[in-house]
Formats: structure tokens, C-alpha cells, sequence
């Protein structure tokens, strides 16, 4: 009955890692494994199913990179007014798009309430990922809150991702923060009047260990998610891109 | 004594014995225990200990309570116990009479509007009776000016021209007196409603945590009147003969199992809880005490009483009373098995700072027990005579004090603390049996312990139901095809099921669109939604939905689902509701039911 979790990091230890952090990330692969953290996505327009969809892809890239791949459950928060205008998660698109992992779901009304479960959440190394949807600015979502949420992250091992919507890009401390639109699909492969695969407009505006940049990004079919640059995109061959 | 046919005759001698002085065996052995029992009493701590130390409720001081409930009794402790509970006058029964209860609530009622007759004005109660209305209860100066129960209000005014009469409320006495038995629970855990003007409690053990028998009822008689309540009080070996002394005995009388027979023997007819008949007819027959009719032969007794029912059965109260027939008390749940107390040297507000004490203590009885609870309640008892609680659930058997603790952290605010509380007491309401569980060398263990211990934090903050743990179940129906249990659910494996794309997420309610466009085959080519108008791109589909016929109500129509992509890259999932021309309604409108990723 006895479970220690595993002793937080302390402070000297995250500066040490940050320090000693591996030759950031490869510039040829940049959807690689990257640590636990805070990360921030901005939907493009509210009502836009990328950012969601990004979030997911990006968790099973990272997942697939790491080792020992567990079936740890997702902690998945969402504030009342996005479940009003985005809906719940879907069992069944999450299994399609490559999660067929347990989730916990929760539906809180204040977005003090949101962010204290995010912080649960992200201290109990039990949860694979957290993610949070949350509407608008808040006033209780400042530089403290973010800073609380990405310490606590890091410390535990546990990646946070905060999908906002209908939002500004405030001040805040994520590590990494993105904007994500959708782009017109790629053409199915069957069917050239149906949508295909679909595409992203990724743009990286702020991080800390890696220049910003942006990219069209798609999601494989074995669970990566594919950065590549927009001439890149427009120049490959159409056979290519019908991934 | 046991077997005969006979209840023993009590000579007068042996009535009069401890007046006369006499110094029988008997006397001794009750005076060297007595000693004893004194002597028993010095060494155990004062009650109102200031550090408030957490104690477990129910009886054994709390190292012994401890080893009862581990299981760690020797065999010889266990058959003393086991002897105990075979002996029909082992137990301890308080009752407490209220003499005055509907009266005293009523002024305390008339007092808080200010409207509160003086101390020697005569007040009545009246309720309906067949005749116009009928005395229920009276003051003390009413009762002396003649006023009795039971008369009617006509004729006590012609008595008493100045009697202020008032209607009872006897449904709401009803119900004070039922919070007042569960706020009785601070002296022991099994407390009931006895009749409509009294309590009784098992006070079995647990005397002694207030410094013994007398000094117990002398601290419920003061908690009582600080209350408003006059009350009086008695401690017998079973139940009807406390309820005899409350109210016929002497001042907060306390009888041990052997004087029994010799202090219920002077008591009159009525002390044996019979109805008013019964006890006209036993006066009629010239037994006017309980000595008298317990010379009766029992066997005369059993052939005129055969029939009757209990409250009118004279033997049958007799050997209640007398402890021949058993009679436990009965609370309306039974105790939990598991639970500790805190008593306050002095009324406060706020149990935050007792609450990690009791938690430890909890947790260290449920470890030596190899048990965890599931559901654990606080209740704080009032200085006002209520009673509040807050309860809360946990998702996994645990004994973690420190766990248990952090749960309380936001729910103490619901605590109605009133005017204050003087005794904590923290219950595990529901438990279960616990195996330790090794931990991995570098931390954290398998069974899902962090994960459960999450769902209790965001439980006990945000309720109960908030935590959901959604799973995928057989149903085509696409709102139907996943269902939301709470969360500490049975993990189901979630396979993906091959087909037709489904969305990311999904609406609680499809929202209507607006047609702008509409083409023959296929989807509108233009439609408004939320305010927008939007351009279809591309499309597929459709994927055909019926109805569950088995499940839907008759009137429901097929959908046609189609994914489609606007011009600026939105993928949705729209569906039409019914075709044009299946009998089942006018325009088949459209629906936006999900969103792609």
C-alpha cells in the first residue's frame, strides 16, 4: 500500500539538465522525442479540430521515441465553454488517430479549477499526458500559474499540453508554444472528390531550446508527426504526400 | 435463581437490608469492587486531556482497543469477551428521560422570536384530539395550577383562566429528537429513539472514557441543560430497568447487574413500559409493584397473558426488564467498526488542526487490521445540539493518513460549525480488506495507487462525478457508441474499429445548419454555421445510420453522415436527418456533429 512516487527533481537538478541538454534537438528530425514539459497551442480559429490534433500526434511521436511504452491513462480537461462549442473528445476519432490509451476525463467550470487539476495532474508520474482545453485569456492563467504548471512538469516527467482557444498569445512561461491551423488535405487516394490526410499549419512562435520556425506538419501512419517547410511541401511529389 | 418456575419473592428484609446496615457478604464484595473500579478510574487519564488527544470510540483504552480490532486477542481474551457478551446483564444501558422536551423546544422556539412567556406564566401545548384539542405537555406552573397531559383544553381554561395554550408540533419534535440521538453519539456509538420523550444509549465501555459511570451521567445531565433539556438519567443492566429508574428512580441512579432484582422490586406497575390498560388491569388486580407481580407464579402469568402483545404483555416487560429476554439497542445503522475521536477542552470553529491526528490514528487501526476504507466521514458534534458531517469517497481501499488528510483539505469549508464543537470524531464508513503491495526499487508501484489517489483529490475538490473515464460500447449510433461511467471504472480495452472516419470531437447536441445551397446528391454546397457561411470543398460519404429500432422511439429517422472540408480547411462531420419522402416528417434538416482533426 506503500508507493513512493518517484522523488520530484529539485531545482539544482532541472538547471543541470537544462544545462547539459543534448545538443538541443536534430534540426533534420525536429518532431523527435522531446522531454516532459508545458506546451501551448493556439487553435487558429476556435472551432478548428487541428490543434487537437496536433497535440495528439505529438504525444505519440514523443511516446514512441521514449522507451517502455505504457498504456498510462490521459488526465483530459476541458473548461465548460469549450465542451459547449468544441464538443468531447471522441473514443472513437482518438482511436483512429492512434490512442487507444484510458482516459480520464474531467469537465470544470472555473479555469482556477482547470488549472488546479492540470497541477494534480501533471504531479502524479502515474498519467501518461495531460491536457487541458481552456477558452479564452483568464485571468487565472498569468506567467505564475504556467511557470507552476512547467516546473511541476518537468520535475515529474509528465507533458502537459494546453490547447487554448479563442485566446492571446499572453505572457507565459510554456516552453514551447504553437499555433496550429488546419490546410486543405491531402487528396485520398481513392477518391479524388473526398478530404485525404490531413495538414496543419504549424508555427512554432516561441520556444526555449529551439529557434521558431514554421511548418506544415501531417501526421504519419505509423504515429509520427511530419515537420516539413511549406516550399517543401508545395515542391514534393504527389505521391509522397499522400502519407 | 435461572431455572424455576418462579421468580424469586422479595421479603421486605432484603429490601430494607443496606438501611438497616447490616454488613452481609453481599455489601463487601460490592464495596471492595467499588475500590477497585475507584481505583481503576485514578489511573486513567482525565477526559478533557489538553492535547486532545485522538482516542478510538467504543469501549477499551485505545492500545487495547487497537489489538482487539487486530485480531491479536489471546484465546483467553476472547473467551472472556465471548463470555461477556453471553451474560445477559453484562451490558450497560443509559436511558435518558426528557421529561419536558416538546415544552422546552417550544420555548426555546418562543424565544428566539422574542416572544417567550414569563417563568411563571402556565404554558400548554394542545394537539387535536377526538373532542376538540387535548394537552400534550405543560410547564411547571401550569402543572402546578392542575394542567395535566391528556386533559381537554376546555376544561383545564375553566381551571386556569390565564393558561396560554399553544399546538404542538409533534413532527417536529419528532424529528429534534432524532437529531438529538445522533448528536447523543458523542458519549457512545449506539444510541436509538426511545419512545417520544426519550434516548437510551449502550454505554457498554465506554463510561470509563469519561471518568465512570456517575461522573458520565452527571456530564450528559450538564450537556443536556446547557442545551435547554431537562433530563433525567439512569444507568441499568438492560434496558427496561434504565428506562424504569430514569423515571421512577432516584437522581442519575446507577445499578449494578446484582442489585437488580432489589431495586426493581419497589417500583410501581407503570415502571415496566406496559400500556395504560395493562396497567389498570394489573392495579385491579392488586399488583402494584414489580416485586409484587414478579411473586406471581410464572405460570399463572404466561396463561393470563398468552395473547397479548408486548407493550401490553406484563411478563414479557418483566423479563426484559429483568434481563431474561434480550433487548439490544437498535441505532438505525449500525456503528462503524473503525473509528476515532478528538474531544475539545473547548468549543472551536475550525477542525482543520485535528483533522491529520485523527487521520493517523485511523490509518494506524486499519493497518493493524490489514483493512482500508473506501468511504470516511467527519462529523463535528455542537455545542447547539446538532450534528454535521462531511463524508467523502475514496477510488481505492487506503490507509494513508497523510492522504486521507489532504482529501479534507477544501471540504471542511461545508462543515456548519454553528456556534462551535466540542468533539471530533473521524469514521471509516466502508472498508476493505488491503494487501501490502511492494513498491518498485526506484519508486512508485503497479496497481494504479497515484493514479487512484489523483481521481480521490479531484473527487473530494470538485465532486464526486467529475472525474469520468469514458469507454467504447456496441452501438452504431455515434452518441451512443461510447459511454461515460465515473471514473474509477474498469479499464476497458479500447480497440480501434475500422471503418469510415470518425471525428475528434463530438457535440453534446448536433447543431443545425443553415442550407444556402443545396445540391440534389451529396452535401450542400453552401451552409451557415455558427454565423458563417461556408464553401464545400470536398466531401465523402454518404455513411448511412439507421435508427436502433430496438432502442429509439418510432418517430426517428435515418441520418446520411458526411465528412466534409470547407474552403478554408475546417473538416466536419455533418449529417442530414432523414430522407425527403419517409413518411417520418417534412425537409430532413442538416446537423454539424463533430469536428475532424
Amino acid at each position: 500500500m506503500h508507493s513512493a512516487p518517484p522523488p520530484p527533481k529539485t531545482a539544482t537538478q532541472l538547471l543541470r539538465g537544462r544545462a547539459t541538454r543534448p545538443g538541443q534537438t536534430d534540426r533534420t528530425d525536429e518532431a523527435s522525442v522531446s522531454a516532459p514539459t508545458l506546451a501551448e497551442v493556439f487553435a487558429d480559429s476556435p472551432m478548428d479540430g487541428a490543434a487537437t490534433g496536433f497535440v495528439l500526434a505529438r504525444l505519440r511521436a514523443d511516446q514512441a521515441g521514449r522507451k517502455g511504452a505504457t498504456d498510462k491513462p490521459i488526465l483530459w480537461v476541458q473548461d465548460r465553454v469549450t465542451r459547449r462549442d468544441m464538443g468531447r473528445p471522441y473514443l472513437h476519432g482518438l482511436a483512429q488517430a492512434g490512442h487507444d490509451r484510458p482516459i480520464l476525463y474531467a469537465c470544470v467550470g472555473k479555469a482556477a479549477d482547470l488549472l488546479w487539476v492540470l497541477e494534480q495532474g501533471v504531479g502524479c508520474p502515474g498519467l501518461g499526458a495531460v491536457i487541458g482545453e481552456l477558452w479564452g485569456d483568464p485571468p487565472a492563467l498569468d506567467f505564475t500559474a504556467t511557470k507552476r504548471l512547467a516546473m511541476r512538469a518537468e520535475a515529474h516527467g509528465v507533458p502537459c499540453w494546453l490547447i487554448r482557444r479563442g485566446g492571446q498569445a499572453n505572457l507565459s512561461a510554456a516552453r514551447e508554444r504553437w499555433r496550429v491551423g488546419s490546410l486543405q488535405s491531402l487528396t485520398h487516394p481513392d477518391d479524388s472528390r473526398a478530404p485525404g490526410a490531413p495538414v496543419w499549419q504549424a508555427d512554432l512562435f516561441r520556444a526555449r531550446w529551439r529557434p521558431p520556425g514554421q511548418w506544415v506538419a501531417r501526421p504519419m501512419q505509423d504515429g509520427g508527426l511530419h515537420l516539413d517547410h511549406g516550399m517543401e511541401q508545395n515542391a514534393a511529389p504527389p505521391e509522397e504526400r499522400t502519407g | 435463581m435461572k431455572h424455576e418456575d418462579k421468580l424469586p419473592v422479595l421479603s421486605q428484609t432484603a429490601q430494607q437490608a443496606p438501611q438497616t446496615g447490616d454488613k452481609t457478604a453481599f455489601d463487601e464484595a460490592l464495596s471492595v469492587l467499588r475500590g477497585a473500579l475507584e481505583a481503576d478510574l485514578r489511573q486513567l487519564p482525565r477526559q478533557d486531556s489538553p492535547a486532545a488527544r485522538p482516542a478510538w470510540r467504543a469501549g477499551g483504552d485505545p492500545g487495547k482497543a487497537r489489538a482487539d480490532r487486530a485480531g491479536a486477542a489471546t484465546p483467553a481474551q476472547r473467551e472472556g469477551r465471548d463470555r461477556d457478551e453471553r451474560n445477559p446483564l453484562g451490558r450497560r444501558i443509559t436511558a435518558i428521560h426528557l421529561p419536558r422536551f416538546a415544552m422546552e423546544r417550544w420555548q426555546k422556539w418562543a424565544a428566539g422570536r422574542n416572544d417567550a412567556p414569563p417563568d411563571d406564566l402556565p404554558v400548554a401545548l394542545a394537539v387535536e384530539g377526538p373532542h376538540g384539542p387535548v394537552i400534550h405537555a405543560t410547564n411547571r406552573p401550569a402543572e402546578q395550577a392542575g394542567v395535566h397531559r391528556g386533559a381537554r383544553v376546555v376544561d383545564m381554561r375553566a381551571l386556569c383562566p390565564e393558561l396560554r395554550v399553544d399546538y404542538a408540533d409533534l413532527a417536529g419534535d419528532r424529528a429534534a429528537l432524532e437529531r438529538l440521538m445522533l448528536w447523543a453519539r458523542r458519549w457512545c456509538p449506539w444510541t436509538a429513539v426511545d419512545g417520544d420523550d426519550g434516548l437510551v444509549l449502550d454505554t457498554t465501555g465506554s463510561d470509563h472514557l469519561m471518568g465512570g459511570e456517575a461522573a458520565m451521567l452527571r456530564g450528559m445531565e450538564e450537556e443536556l441543560s446547557r442545551l435547554g433539556l431537562s433530563a433525567a438519567l439512569a444507568v441499568a443492566p438492560t434496558h427496561g430497568a434504565a428506562w424504569a429508574l430514569a423515571r421512577f428512580g432516584r437522581v442519575r441512579e446507577v445499578c449494578a447487574p446484582d442489585r437488580l432484582a432489589l431495586r426493581m422490586g419497589p417500583m410501581p406497575v407503570r415502571a415496566l413500559r406496559l400500556r395504560g390498560d395493562a396497567v389498570q388491569l394489573l392495579n385491579r388486580l392488586g399488583l402494584k409493584t414489580v416485586g409484587d407481580l414478579a411473586a406471581v407464579p410464572r405460570l399463572s402469568l404466561a396463561r393470563r397473558f398468552n395473547r397479548a402483545e408486548l407493550p401490553d404483555n406484563p411478563l414479557l416487560r418483566l423479563d426484559q426488564m429483568m434481563g431474561r429476554l434480550a433487548e439490544p439497542v437498535s441505532p438505525p445503522e449500525e456503528p462503524p467498526r473503525f473509528a476515532v475521536q478528538s474531544r475539545l477542552a473547548d468549543p472551536v470553529a475550525d477542525p482543520s488542526d485535528w483533522v491529520p491526528g485523527l487521520c493517523d490514528e485511523l490509518c494506524g487501526g486499519l493497518a493493524a487490521a490489514g483493512m482500508g476504507a473506501r468511504q470516511v466521514r467527519l462529523t463535528v458534534y455542537r455545542t447547539d445540539g446538532e450534528v454535521s458531517s462531511v463524508s467523502l469517497r475514496l477510488a481505492q481501499a487506503s490507509r494513508d493518513g497523510a492522504h486521507m488528510a489532504r482529501l479534507f483539505d477544501g471540504r471542511l469549508d461545508r462543515i456548519d460549525p454553528g456556534f462551535g464543537f466540542d468533539l471530533i470524531t473521524l469514521e471509516a464508513g466502508l472498508t476493505e480488506p488491503v494487501d501490502r503491495v511492494q513498491t518498485r526499487i526506484e519508486g512508485g508501484s503497479d496497481d494504479g495507487t497515484e493514479v487512484a489517489r489523483l481521481m480521490d483529490r479531484i473527487g473530494a475538490r470538485l465532486g464526486p462525478g467529475t472525474l469520468r473515464s469514458p469507454a467504447l460500447s456496441h452501438s452504431h449510433i455515434p452518441e451512443r457508441a461510447e459511454r461515460w461511467p465515473h471514473a474509477p471504472a474498469g479499464r476497458a480495452a479500447a480497440t480501434a474499429p475500422a471503418g469510415p472516419d470518425r471525428p475528434l470531437h463530438l457535440f453534446d447536441t448536433p447543431e443545425e445548419i443553415r442550407v444556402l445551397y443545396a445540391v440534389p446528391e451529396g452535401p450542400p454546397a453552401q451552409f451557415v454555421w455558427r454565423r458563417v457561411p461556408r464553401r464545400v470543398a470536398r466531401f465523402s460519404g454518404p455513411e448511412r445510420i439507421a435508427p436502433e429500432w430496438w432502442a429509439d422511439s418510432p418517430g426517428t429517422r435515418l441520418r446520411d453522415y458526411y465528412k466534409v472540408e470547407s474552403d478554408h480547411g475546417l473538416r466536419l462531420w455533418i449529417y442530414r436527418d432523414g430522407v425527403l419522402g419517409d413518411q417520418r416528417g417534412h425537409m430532413p434538416q442538416w446537423f454539424v456533429h463533430g469536428v475532424f482533426r
